[in-house]
């Protein structure tokens, strides 16, 4: 690195020009991912906390929204409940509802209805738990940036239904862009069956309900249980637990979408990166044929320009990740927005090494150069 | 005529050489039927109308070309029969070469041209203080090529190629960015350090008043060598 070094600091109005671009790149890449864990956060973490393996669908329903397309009946649950393979079947009731908290705010939330003291309680922060209490709610502890406190009462706009905030989700919870409240199956069957009567629900109301269908069946069972064969029985479709993420609203198009930007910025700096080597390494290549001529190895010259590449990418990611997760801590709190350790190391990861790739395209000249062009006359 | 022993003796010993360049149209024999032996400590220049195959020569000698026909032989060893890698590593410890002037690395500095070249060879301790003194640049030690003027940065050139102790030296045109005054400075220099180290040197030169240093002076026409 002796030739790499020295350059570095020769040349440096050029090499930083170049890393400003790599840290902007990696700015950008940073406040992406930033992005794009916020929006599968605020998308489905109300789902990625479950501890179910895969939900089965009505057959039929269309992959986007299917969760509150999907409607499956009691026979159909029963035969999860009790085909061979399936540890647990529980139903989950999925809908999303406008509402008015007692301080007049309006909220919107994804009811999750589902069996109390059932694998799929959520673990709680504060409060209790879902249990029997009707009209009980466990909220996302994201909803209290909105205002909602343990004992707040949601009424539930046009039904009059009055849900009371029993306790919060550790940690967020969220389905659609909107905070996730679990309620009891019975309660969510009232609403969804349209025979919800204002004021808190009662247990009158819950016997004579004769409505027993849920949006989906969760199910926890080992990968190996043949659950297309359950699916055949039951007339419904299964999907794993992160394929479900795609049935949740809007999920696919942003995901997409970001992931396409992400592409293209990872495709950029390997070209820009590339571009810069090329130019550099075309103009030090009397400097190249020289160093061949008085002997030294393609390998030497080779490694010591890939060690500048390294060097320049490794430094200016770094700073870039730096200022880009500076930035993200300063993004206003309604915008989704997580930054996390494991995609930011990724993207950083990835930005590097598409760097280096680009580089070494250029650099590989470097053994093409004719030590020959070195002596006078024959340039 | 010479003997096999003075081919080893000699510094380098080229013999019967023929090099063709180019293709179809285009190829021209650059170096015809070219016989050329220098001894330890000898200095010889080359001169010649240009085009007439004068660097040809010395990147023949300096393991840079293969010849079509005939041998070159450095110290005894025979450059036709070493792949590229070997010929770098031979040029490495063996040759030292002095380019045009302007050729040296623009990021180092007169010290660091020195100590790569060492690092290169596998010395990564060489101290540059000595050689630099001996062509007179010490007090440049950290400038770089363009803080310096086109003859001291020709004896930094020198220095660079001594550096490995280098028993053969090949010099193109050191003198073609010169005044007469510097040309002299640098010329004999050269000559300096080939009796100091026995250091067998093969200056081509365009330079004609230079050539009182030189033991021999060859002239090349038409890619053939004559006294
Ligand atoms: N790579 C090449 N391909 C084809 N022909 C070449 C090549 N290099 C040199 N030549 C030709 O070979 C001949 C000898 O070239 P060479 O460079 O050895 O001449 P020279 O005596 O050093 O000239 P000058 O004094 O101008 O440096 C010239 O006619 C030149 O045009
Ligand atoms: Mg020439």
């Amino acid at each position: 690195m002796f030739l790499a070094l020295r350059e570095l600091r020769f040349a440096r109005g050029r090499f930083t020009l170049m890393g400003i671009v790599i840290a902007l790149i990696a700015v950008l890449v940073v406040l992406l991912s930033g992005l794009s864990s916020g929006l599968v956060n605020d998308g489905v973490s109300g789902l990625k906390a479950m501890p179910a393996t895969a939900f089965a669908f009505d057959k039929g329903t269309i992959t986007d929204n299917a969760f509150s397309r999907s409607l499956v009946d009691s026979q159909q649950l029963q035969m999860w409940k009790k085909a061979q393979g399936v540890d647990k079947a529980e139903p989950l009731g999925v809908s999303i509802v406008n509402g008015t908290t007692d301080v007049g705010k309006q909220v919107d939330l994804t009811l999750f209805g589902i069996e109390p003291a059932g694998f799929l309680e959520p673990s709680v922060s504060s409060g209790s738990t879902v249990g029997n209490d009707l009209g009980g709610i466990v909220v996302s502890e994201t909803a209290k940036s909105e205002g909602i406190k343990l004992g707040s009462v949601v009424t539930l706009d046009r039904i009059g239904l009055k849900l009371t905030v029993v306790g919060f989700t550790e940690g967020q919870a969220t389905f659609g862009h909107v905070d996730v409240a679990y309620l009891p199956i019975d309660t969510w069957r009232l609403i969804a069956s349209n025979t919800a009567r204002p004021g808190a629900p009662t247990a009158e109301q819950i016997a004579s309900l004769e409505y027993r269908y849920s949006s989906v069946v969760a199910i926890q069972a080992p990968s190996r249980t043949d659950l297309a064969a359950v699916d055949a029985t039951a007339g419904t479709m299964t999907m794993s637990h992160t394929e479900a993420f795609n049935a949740s609203p809007g999920y696919e198009a942003e995901t997409m979408t970001l992931t396409m930007i992400q592409v293209f910025l990872y495709a950029i700096c390997a070209l820009v990166v590339g571009a810069f080597f090329t130019v550099w390494t075309i103009q030090r290549k009397g400097d190249i044929a020289i160093l061949r001529a008085v002997g030294s190895s393609r390998g030497y010259l080779l490694r010591d320009s890939m060690a500048q590449a390294a060097i320049l990418l490794i430094g200016f990611t770094a700073i870039g990740v730096a200022v880009g997760v500076g930035f993200g801590a300063l993004m206003p709190a309604a915008m989704p927005f997580d930054l996390e350790a494991g995609p930011i190391g990724l993207a950083s990861i990835l930005t590097i090494t598409l760097g280096l790739i680009g580089a070494a395209l250029a650099v590989i000249r470097i053994s093409r150069i004719d030590p020959l062009t070195a002596l006078g006359g024959q340039r | 005529m010479t003997t096999p022993t003075s081919t080893t003796t000699s510094a380098l010993d080229i013999r019967d050489v023929t090099l063709e360049l180019g293709d179809g149209d285009a190829r021209i024999r650059a170096l015809d039927n070219v016989s050329l032996t220098v001894l330890p400590g000898e200095f010889v220049a080359i001169v010649g109308p240009s085009g007439s195959g004068k660097s040809s020569l010395l990147a023949v000698a300096g393991a840079l070309t293969k010849a079509d026909s005939g041998t070159v032989h450095v110290h005894g060893t025979d450059l036709g029969r070493i792949r590229s890698n070997a010929a770098a590593r031979f040029r490495l410890h063996t040759i030292g070469f002095v380019f045009q002037s302007g050729n040296l690395i623009p990021a180092l500095t007169a010290g660091d041209q020195l100590r790569l070249a060492g690092r290169l060879a596998g010395n990564s301790s060489v101290d540059p203080a000595p050689l630099l003194d001996a062509v007179g640049m010490k007090h440049r030690l950290k400038h770089r090529p363009g803080q310096l003027s086109g003859g001291e940065r020709q004896r930094v050139g020198i220095a660079r190629a001594l550096v490995n102790s280098p028993s053969l030296l090949l010099v193109d045109e050191p003198t073609a960015a010169l005044d007469r005054a510097r040309s002299h400075e640098v010329v004999q220099l050269l000559a300096v350090q080939a009796r100091r180290a026995n250091v067998a040197v093969v200056m081509v030169t365009h330079d004609h008043d230079v050539l009182g240093h030189c033991d021999r002076v060859l002239e090349m026409v038409d890619g053939t060598l004559s006294p």
